[in-house]
């Protein structure tokens, strides 16, 4: 008797729960894979930032104008988002190139404007403007795309990513321009232009190269011999792989990693978080992180192959990619895989807007799915 | 039409997006299982790797110094010790500016301008993360001047380290040796993780040749750094096993030297040039080893300025050179008894038959005139007066008589023209000339040939010969003890200084110097026991209760044109003759062989003679008489 009533006491709190959610427009299963990932982040950050409350304060109020953001875009209606990408996309192309001139007059890098209360970067609204502006442009057209379609999309993404990387931002830059990508991807973009855009995506690797700044250029040069600078650029990755290496499979213990509690790891509440997670809670606490991202990204592909529309499914499928390429970008710079290009580890890294912008996107993906049986 | 085509291309285009995203989600799971490969190899496979590098960076070893061996005298009278003393230490990666510093240290008169260049090197020759003493024994003047200026100076610091002491001053430092400050010379030879903390080590003398017993072993002691290499002691939760490691303090050292003897025979040469060997011929145990003049090994201890150093070491009276071990004088008449026997050994000469001595000797054929030291000649003389008035023609016709190759090859056998293997460094071998010694020697033809003029001068210790006054006395050890003869040493024992257990160190019997005729070795002391009564050295030997046989000696230092008249007057005091004098006593049973030079000391009898004495009373009467006639003997010698 006793048991059908707790059953029932749950089934009721489920299905109420699930009526706000609704109610809401927000998706359970990609809300709860979130908040463990936001979870987590703040617990490792009261670690990294070496047993400091305050950071953590800092970092949940981010979170938490986050998630408001993410609940108000969750409330728009799809068509005010596609009414709304052209004015987002040249909004921020011109904060970009207001950004660059001032850049340019002042000293070295600027990526930031200062309007007094926050700092923004405009090339944060870029990672969303510019998969926004893709999805739209490839509506209107049939897909996969012609020749003409890629033309005018090569012109939206990579016109944004140069003025992103001459800031000088090649992280973000690149960012900007798989988020682009990868809504042209999900569209249906031919396999042979694919292994052509590879091929050709080397070629300007190497005639870039001629391009990057020298802290750009050191940056690759370390990654590929870390060894040859270990007490200049190479040190950040030759701490990270001793963090990561020496926490094994279950870590030295919550706040007791050597590495990073000694401060031989740098920029360990930000980019380089994923060691002090490797040191203290080892493989295993990576995996869980990792299981919770899988899930987060599966989740958000299957949410986009539901919707009808095809702003919608570019849009919410390249949103919910581009996290993982977050993900991988960064996982991969600290265990030594890929250079180091300053990529934050989604919702775990301390600081920065992209936590505001990622949360945003999901928000918008929530709407998406929400209103997904509206076609055209 | 277009909108039939419309809704084909809206279903085809699901069809194709749901394609992707299935694609999309196995590019996902197949970089998930990149990384998750890479992580794997990262912390499970180098694993070990990576917890010995994250140790290396959070741990550091810090080095406790040992404690010093003690050296005692054979009566456990304190030679060397240890005190405390305050020194002022730099450690490099906490200096901001080393230049800087080191400068502004001289400025407040904490380092002298004259030492900054050496600190300097002794900071770059020592990692980042040691503390480098850059002066020591710090005054308490000096103490409270860098209290006042302390915060000017960060990564510079006062701390207590243990300093050698030398409670004995210039006592026996050419024996002891002393330790300095490890220089850039000592690094390249020493082990640096075992002096890792260690600011000094032994130089020469026994502090050298015994610094590994002296020494001990360091500590370690592990302390915990955080990325900028300050000390941790504990940080949040984290508390890393940290080891202790503790050193073994050195081993104390007992020497054979015999301090009260060492005394008295230091102060009767106090204001000389001169070397002084007694040692025991039954065991070769040295009693007393002087060199004059000394220095304060305190000073090497505390560590000198440059100009300190400078003045030693251009001093020209060279109170840096031991002249016992390294100093190679020839050693002139001090041989005759030994060339006595070789002439016997030989057939040559007997005891009894007389040769007649007209103040000079020519060879063959010549007109040239080997003078004797007398003048006017001794007439007959027989073997025994030949030692005992140190005939020089006797042995000038004697040696022409063994010619060069059987006077060299017997001479050999007592211990000259090679070192003697004594327990510490810095020996040398002297030369014993021969006709093949000559070939080597001189790179002219021309000057490569034996002449027999150099055979006659060479029978009584002049010419190409020189010998160390440590050579000279083991000659003499051989003779006193009838050919058993012992390596020479100054450490007999070393003790444990936990468990206070004494290890002696077993004497080295050299094989034994066997004659012919064992009678011959009676001859040659008889010779030498005549000198002491009614002989050159007979003086010395007044009131004595014990018997003494000695020889003395005179070594030129550069030899008189022919014919002229020895105006010693007009040849300034460092061109005067060095005096020589060995002795052994008592006759019957030796416990003590004597040897003295004394530079420019002029007279055998006169100068050194004395001396030997005054070292035999204390050592066999325990008599310790100190030379207020010292400087009356000084006097008298150059009223002559």
């Amino acid at each position: 008797m006793l048991r059908e009533d707790v059953d029932s006491t749950t089934k009721r709190t489920l299905t109420r729960t699930a009526q706000i959610l609704g109610a809401l427009r927000l998706d359970g299963p990609l809300l709860i894979g979130l908040g463990a990932i936001a979870l987590y982040g703040q617990l490792i950050l009261y670690s990294s930032s070496g047993g400091d409350l305050g950071s953590v304060i800092r970092g949940s109020t981010r979170l938490a104008i986050g998630a408001v953001l993410m609940l108000a875009l969750a409330q728009l209606r799809p068509g005010s988002l596609r009414r709304l990408t052209p004015w987002l996309y040249g909004l921020g192309l011109v904060l970009l190139i207001v950004v660059d001139a001032i850049g340019y007059t002042g000293k070295g890098a600027q990526r930031w404007l200062d309007l007094g209360l926050v700092r923004f970067q405009p090339s944060e609204l870029m990672k969303i403007a510019v998969p926004m502006a893709c999805a739209l442009l490839l509506r209107e057209r049939s897909l996969p795309p012609d020749g003409k379609t890629l033309a005018q999309l090569s012109i939206i993404i990579l016109l944004p990513t140069t003025l992103t990387v001459i800031q000088p931002d090649l992280g973000t830059g690149l960012l900007i321009m798989f988020s682009g990508l990868l809504v042209v991807l999900l569209g249906g973009l031919g396999v042979r232009i694919i292994s052509a855009l590879a091929v050709s995506g080397i070629a300007a690797a190497v005639v870039g190269w001629n391009f990057l700044h020298d802290y750009q250029r050191q940056r690759v040069l370390t990654f590929l011999d870390p060894s040859a600078d270990p007490l200049g650029a190479g040190y950040h990755i030759i701490q990270s792989t001793i963090a990561l290496g020496s926490g094994g499979f279950f870590g030295k213990g919550y706040l007791k990693g050597t590495q990073g509690q000694l401060e031989f790891l740098p920029e360990r509440t930000t980019d380089f978080v994923l060691a002090v997670i490797g040191e203290e809670l080892g493989l295993f606490g990576i995996l869980i992180l990792l299981g919770l991202y899988l899930f987060v990204v599966l989740r958000a592909l299957f949410l986009a192959s539901q919707m009808r529309d095809t702003f919608a499914r570019l849009l919410s499928g390249s949103l919910g990619a581009i996290f993982f390429v977050y993900v991988f970008i960064n996982a991969g710079m600290v265990s030594g895989l890929l250079p180091v290009v300053g990529v934050p580890l989604p919702l775990v890294s301390y600081g920065g807007t992209s936590m505001v912008t990622l949360l945003a996107g999901f928000g918008m993906l929530m709407s998406l799915y929400a209103n997904r049986k509206l076609a055209a | 039409m277009r909108l039939g085509a419309r809704i084909k291309d809206l279903w085809r285009e699901e069809r194709l997006f749901e394609q992707r995203s299935i694609a999309a989600m196995v590019v996902v799971i197949a970089l998930a299982l990149v990384l998750i490969g890479r992580l794997f190899w990262l912390q499970v496979i180098r694993h070990e790797h990576y917890t010995n590098l994250a140790t290396g960076n959070q741990v550091r070893i810090e080095a406790l110094p040992a404690a010093r061996g003690i050296i005692y005298d054979r009566d456990g009278a304190i030679l060397a010790e240890n005190q405390p003393a305050y020194q002022l230490e730099l450690v490099p990666e906490q200096v901001p500016n080393i230049d800087d510093t080191l400068r502004r240290l001289a400025e407040i008169g904490l380092l002298a301008s004259d030492d900054i260049d050496d600190v300097k090197r002794i900071i770059r020759s020592r990692r980042a993360f040691d503390s480098v003493p850059i002066r020591l024994r710090l005054t308490d003047t000096d103490m409270a001047r860098f209290g006042v200026h302390r915060f000017e100076f960060p990564g510079v610091d006062i701390r207590t380290r243990t300093a050698r002491y030398y409670p004995q001053g210039e006592i026996a430092v050419h024996a002891l040796g002393y330790v300095g400050t490890i220089s850039e010379k000592d690094l390249e030879r020493i082990d640096r993780e075992a002096y890792a903390g260690s600011s000094t080590i032994g130089k020469v003398g026994v502090e050298a040749a015994f610094e590994d017993f002296l020494r001990g072993r360091n500590g370690r002691r592990e302390i915990m750094v955080n990325a900028r290499g300050r000390s941790v002691e504990k940080l949040g939760v984290l508390e890393p096993a940290l080891r202790n490691i503790p050193g073994d303090p050195g081993q104390d050292l007992f020497l054979s030297l015999d301090l009260e003897v060492q005394r008295v025979a230091e102060a009767w040469v106090k204001d000389r040039r001169a070397a002084i060997v007694a040692l025991d011929p039954n065991n070769g145990e040295i009693l007393a080893l002087v060199s004059r003049p000394g220095f304060d090994p305190n000073g090497f201890a505390r560590g000198l300025t440059r100009p300190e150093f400078k003045e030693l070491n251009e001093n020209p009276d060279r109170p840096l050179f031991n002249r016992a071990l390294s100093g190679t004088y020839p050693p002139g008449s001090t041989i005759k008894p030994v060339v006595a026997m070789a002439g016997l050994e030989h057939g040559l000469v007997k005891l009894r038959e007389t040769r007649f001595c007209p103040g000079y000797f020519s060879l063959p054929g010549s007109s040239h005139r080997f003078r004797d030291w007398q003048p006017r000649g001794h007439g007959d003389v027989d073997l025994i007066t030949a030692i005992a008035q140190s005939c020089d023609p006797y042995f000038y016709a004697l040696a022409d008589q063994l010619g060069v190759k059987r006077l060299h090859d017997f001479l050999a056998r007592f211990a000259l023209g090679g070192t003697t293997g004594i327990d510490v460094g810095g020996e040398k071998a002297g030369i014993l000339p021969s006709a093949e010694w000559k070939r080597g020697a001189f790179k002219q033809r021309r000057d490569q040939v034996w002449f027999p003029g150099e055979t006659v001068i060479f029978g009584i210790g002049q010419g190409y010969m020189t010998s160390t006054p440590l050579q000279v006395a083991q000659m003499t050890a051989i003779l006193a003890n009838r050919g058993r003869h012992f390596k020479p040493r100054l450490v007999t024992a070393i003790r444990d200084p936990i468990s206070r257990e004494v290890k002696t160190l077993p004497t080295e019997e050299l094989p034994p110097v066997q004659l012919r005729e064992a009678v011959h070795w009676d001859h040659a002391i008889d010779g030498m026991r005549a000198v002491m009564q009614g002989g050159t050295a007979s003086r010395s030997a007044l009131g004595a209760p014990y018997s003494i046989a000695g020889k003395t000696g005179t070594a030129q230092v550069f030899s008189v044109a022919q014919n002229a008249r020895y105006n010693e007057a007009a040849i300034a005091e460092r061109l005067r003759d060095h005096a020589w004098f060995v002795a052994f006593a008592p006759i019957e049973a030796p416990r003590i062989v004597v040897v003295v030079l004394v530079e420019n000391g002029r007279s055998g009898s006169g100068t050194a003679a004395p001396i030997a004495r005054a070292i035999m009373d204390a050592h066999l009467l325990r008599k310790f008489v100190m030379p207020q006639g010292m400087s009356a003997n000084v006097s008298t010698a150059e009223g002559e």
